[in-house]
């Protein structure tokens, strides 16, 4: 994967080649190895993924172009997985990228000067109701998903959620390839201007450029493979995505949970490991109210126990379940395609015991976990050694 | 619309029901009862395709919200964006209005469903939000 940051003078063809040929580099093969293409990008225009072969190699292959909001990168991931699965390839690429720059706020509009109120769409709205009828904005849906968990939890509040964003930021000084490497104190990101509380900047994640890409292969391809690149391998033990059942909330406010809940359950089933299994996740924490939620989605904690698993200390590098090490979408940042890969490409680093400085000493399983709005879930879970 | 809403007023969606009884109106799965505020084609929850017409209740409780500090711009913050769930079990987006702190918000607050003029637009007509008081 490239670092994660803001790169004006390069396109989004050079950040995903990038990643691409790294992943050749990394594996030991080529594009001519290559059976099936998914490549993940939420803002690039439809037909990337063949703009992307012009710099790669164009071999004629099956090319999917894949958007699935934040889930987009696993979605990826899963098409050039299930394409394995259903043995039309032995071998294949997955790539999410995004250049976004500083897109700032990503939804909610502003109401246009000249004005007559007409009734538009399904809600017959006449004009645009952020502000009004509650808001759009990321950062305040997701705040409000966390202030829901308060509501139906104990020792749930603006601390818990800040030292979410404290541990990430502190994980990422460790992680040369995150955006930002800054430590702060949990009183400067209290102190920090707030976006829509209890979420302020420093737990917001931030919007950037970058790209990653995996190489999928089947047991029976990877068995022709070197010594090396068969040891360097690593499993994946279940590959899962969902969607947002109906829930009763669920046309006024986005359910994070269920399809999450129902993700997780799937993924350790297909594993055939649970939560107490696990040496590390990496998790979807678009904001610090959103990582503290997924403890209990993901079954990390004891149900209604996400503000005791943080205060526990749990969650850091050195704590029980270590969460995020990379940074997180908070630190390591959220250029949206990329994102579902990155995690996955995290997780595989720390189970080959190639992660560096931020090591997690032994990890034979971890969990990746992503989750877009509208709504997506994808989670994959990863072991150590494949053959 | 009913006949004694003025002229110049509009409500902001069309779920919002105005004239001298204000109060929101939702389609009611006939087969299941799940709730909505826009034009479903089926069912989300059972696929059932018979809706009728309800009130949904005036009272509620503050389950979600969130302080915004932050939007697009030419929206006035800091607002309290609220999801309320109603005394008959119904799940609402709107605002807190009426806090002169609007960290006074608290979770669990009991509010009750008001209106009021949120703008006007170029040709004279008013357009009528709505959004919970604390109660």
């Amino acid at each position: 994967m490239t670092r994660f940051a803001r790169y004006p003078e390069l396109d989004a063809f050079d950040l995903a080649s990038q990643a691409c040929l790294d992943a050749f580099a990394d594996g030991g093969v080529g594009i001519h190895d290559m059976d099936v293409l998914a490549a993940g990008s939420l803002f690039q225009p439809p037909g990337f993924g063949q703009r992307l072969q012009k710099q790669i190699g164009q071999t004629g292959i099956p090319v999917y172009n894949v958007t699935n909001a934040c889930a987009t990168g696993a979605t990826a991931i899963r098409v050039a997985y299930m394409s394995i699965k259903a043995g039309e390839a032995q071998m294949g690429l997955a790539v999410g990228v995004e250049q976004m720059g500083k897109m700032g706020l990503l939804a909610g509009k502003s109401r246009s000067e000249r004005k007559v109120f007409e009734p538009t769409g399904r809600y017959e709205a006449v004009t645009s109701i952020d502000g009004i009828l509650g808001t759009e904005t990321m950062p305040g849906v997701f705040a409000q998903a966390g202030t829901g968990y308060a509501y139906e939890n104990e020792g749930v509040g603006f601390e818990q959620f800040a030292k979410v964003a404290y541990k990430n930021h502190l994980h990422s000084t460790l992680n040369p390839l995150a955006q930002y490497q800054k430590e702060f104190s949990l009183e400067q990101i209290m102190g920090s201007p707030v976006q829509s509380y209890p979420n302020t900047t420093l737990m917001c994640c931030p919007t950037g450029d970058g790209a990653a890409a995996v190489v999928l292969v089947s047991e029976e391809r990877l068995r022709s493979l070197p010594a090396e690149a068969q040891q360097r391998a690593v499993k994946i033990s279940a590959s899962v995505l969902t969607s947002d059942p109906w829930v009763e909330s669920g046309q006024v406010q986005p359910d994070v949970n269920t399809l999450t809940r129902s993700a997780a359950a799937q993924a350790y089933e297909a594993a055939g490991v649970g939560p107490e299994d696990l040496d590390l996740v990496e998790l979807h924490d678009c904001f610090a109210t959103a990582e503290l939620i997924h403890y209990d989605n993901l079954g990390l904690c004891e149900p209604g126990g996400a503000g005791d698993f943080i205060d526990s200390g749990a969650p850091f590098r050195d704590g029980r379940l270590p969460v995020n090490v990379s940074g997180g979408l908070i630190s390591k940042g959220h250029p949206i395609g990329a994102t579902g890969v990155a995690n996955v490409y995290e997780v595989a680093t720390h189970l080959r015991g190639e992660a560096g400085d931020r090591q997690i000493e032994g990890a034979r399983v971890g969990l990746a976990h992503v989750i877009g709005l509208g709504s997506a879930c994808g989670i994959h879970i990863l072991e150590k050694a494949a053959v | 619309m009913s006949d004694e809403t003025s002229a110049s007023q509009v409500p902001i969606v069309g779920y919002l029901q105005l004239g001298d009884d204000p109060h929101l109106r939702a389609s009611e799965c006939t087969d299941c009862g799940a709730r909505y505020f826009d034009r479903r084609n089926a069912c989300a929850n059972c696929g059932g395709t018979g809706f009728s017409q309800v009130r949904v209740a005036g009272a509620g409780v503050l389950k979600a919200y969130s302080v915004v500090h932050n939007a697009a711009p030419g929206i006035p913050v800091p607002f309290v964006s609220a999801i309320v769930e109603t005394e008959d079990g119904t799940s609402v987006r709107s605002n807190v209005v009426g806090l002169d702190d609007p960290m006074s918000a608290e979770l669990g607050m009991r509010v009750q469903f008001t209106t009021y003029v949120c703008g006007t637009d170029d040709d004279g007509t008013e357009c009528v939000a709505y959004g919970y008081a604390s109660a």
